[in-house]
């Protein structure tokens, strides 16, 4: 029963982190009916500026360190946020009457251009988040010890989705994000600026991203310029177990998958979990196509 | 004084000429028709007004501006709101988002408060259903919320693309009284429609489109009593 409810907290941790990648996955869908697969690499941009700022710049240890991991948290959000206004000004908006292919062929080569643009800066070698900014100390919860990192990672997850999601449906903006999501031409009629919606889909979705790579590299430690795509891939599972398109089927599909994979490996075998994953997504589909919160339309992919 | 003005206004959609050089003008306060069969250029017409089309020749002009020189969605700014063909309300939101949204560019909460209580009073139903989804609602539902959504960015020219289509008689009866009692209120309307004679009756003046053309031009009087409009558009 320990084993059960550690590998649940596991489970919910990186389920979060798949989520809120995914979210920007399903935003930018929402929007633009693209997958943009360039999303997988401003989250590993995401965690490489956390460990510049982390470590060369010594910014947690300049501050008091509750409050330099909460400045990095949102620069290294504003930053990734900034790449992703950039990419859909340069890659996607002089697309946006050409044929969907096209964006997509795109989207993949911006994904290889940041892994690429990444390798150079950095480097190909692995990099290690120092062991000082994960809290070693244990919760006790119910009787069951569950890690501090974990419940950490927990919140902050959970946080900036209630944000995000009180955003999207208590603002005008947020109005007007659904409804560009909706009916363009009909948000255009309301005097929707389109392309500033769009826009806004792509601080939000790479703001996201960025500061689910920095919860990767505190939580697990270990970067690398390419996990962007195994993340990337992840966490678009996710978004379409949830129902592409669909904000709280993100949420949703991002923290089922953690979970599976958690109990996958705690129960099955390590080497198991990515394939019981990809079963689960599959099972999913034929039950309900559109994703367990997707909406029936025809019109998908 | 001319509200609106069209003049040689052209548009195609790859290749295929929808509007051959219109002519069209509304004026202040006036109820116009735009009469046709499917495929005259009608709705065409009335999204180049929005700027939802851009025209390959001709000009748009509202309020002594060109409309063809301003974004799509600074139209409703000027005062020029549509409600367009098929509604097209935003159905996984409320009857109220959706009102709201047609307000997006007015920033006067007390405004925005008051025209939407003149919007419930010209359509009780929405009041009663404000908090339902606009996708549950009937047809004819949706079309008085789609012409309440346009109403809500306090239009001077009201653009009605086939408000009757689809609703049962009595119903159509009933918008057709409200479409009224909009114009009374000051706001100029341009009604494209299918069922010509409501429609005559409505306006003070009318167009009827031909393959792109105007066809005809005159007075709703006379459109109703002429025998070409009358057999083709009236049913004999």
């Amino acid at each position: 029963m320990e084993q059960f409810f550690q590998q649940l907290f596991n489970g919910l941790a990186v389920g979060g982190i798949y989520a809120l990648v995914a979210l920007g996955y399903t935003m930018v869908y929402g929007v633009l009916k693209l997958i943009n697969f360039a999303h997988g690499d401003l989250f590993t941009i995401g965690s490489y500026l956390g460990l510049t700022m982390l470590v060369s710049w010594n910014l947690s240890g300049l501050l008091p360190p509750f409050l330099g991991m909460l400045v990095v948290f949102v620069m290294v959000s504003l930053f990734v946020a900034l790449i992703g206004w950039a990419l859909e000004r340069a890659a996607y908006r002089p697309l946006r009457n050409a044929s969907r292919l096209s964006a997509v062929v795109s989207a993949l080569g911006a994904s290889i251009f940041f892994e690429n643009a990444i390798m150079l800066v950095y480097g190909a070698r692995v990099y290690v988040y120092p062991d000082f900014l994960r809290p070693d100390f244990v919760l006790n919860i119910f009787g069951v010890a569950i890690p501090a990192m974990r419940i950490i990672v927990i919140t902050v997850t959970v946080a900036l989705m209630f944000g995000l999601w009180g955003f999207i449906q208590r603002t005008k903006m947020g109005a007007a994000i659904r409804a560009v999501a909706l009916d363009q031409g009909a948000a255009r009629l309301m005097g929707i600026n389109v392309d500033r919606v769009i826009s806004l889909v792509f601080l939000i979705g790479p703001a996201l991203g960025g500061a689910a790579g920095l919860l990767i590299g505190v939580y697990y430690g270990q970067i690398d310029f390419t996990m962007g795509w195994n993340y990337g891939l992840k966490a678009f599972t996710a978004a379409i177990l949830g129902g592409i398109g669909n904000i709280p089927g993100a949420m949703l599909g991002g923290f089922l998958l953690g979970v599976t994979e958690a109990f996958a490996a705690a129960y099955i075998a390590v080497a198991w979990k990515d394939a019981v994953a990809f079963l689960a997504l599959i099972l999913i589909l034929i039950i309900r196509p559109t994703g367990i919160l997707g909406e029936r339309t025809a019109d998908k992919l | 004084m001319a509200l609106l003005t069209i003049s040689g206004l052209r548009v195609s959609y790859g290749g295929v000429e929808a509007l051959r050089g219109i002519d069209l003008r509304v004026d202040e306060g006036e109820i116009v028709s735009i009469l046709g069969a499917n495929g005259a250029g009608k709705s065409t017409a009335l999204m180049a007004i929005s700027g939802l089309t851009r025209p390959s020749a001709g000009e748009i002009i509202f309020d002594g501006k060109s409309l063809l020189k301003i974004r799509s969605h600074d139209v409703v700014s000027l005062g020029v709101a549509q409600s367009p063909e098929g509604r097209r309300v935003f159905g996984t939101m409320s009857v109220l988002e959706n009102l709201c949204l047609g307000a997006f560019r007015i920033q006067d909460r007390n405004h925005i408060e008051t025209t939407l209580e003149w919007i419930f009073d010209l359509f009780p139903r929405l009041r009663e259903r404000k908090k339902q989804l606009a996708g549950t609602l009937s047809g004819g539902e949706q079309q008085m919320l789609a012409i309440g959504r346009a109403l809500m960015a306090r239009p001077r020219l009201l653009l009605l693309d086939e408000p009757s289509l689809g609703l049962a008689p009595l119903l159509v009866k009933s918008i057709f009284t409200t479409i009224r009692a909009i114009n009374e209120q000051g706001v100029a309307i341009l009604l494209v429609e299918q069922n010509a004679r409501a429609a005559l009756k409505l306006a003070s003046r009318g167009y009827v489109l031909e393959v792109g053309k105007v066809a005809l031009e005159d007075t709703a009087a006379n459109l109703l009593a002429n025998p070409s409009v009358r057999e083709a558009y009236l049913g004999g």
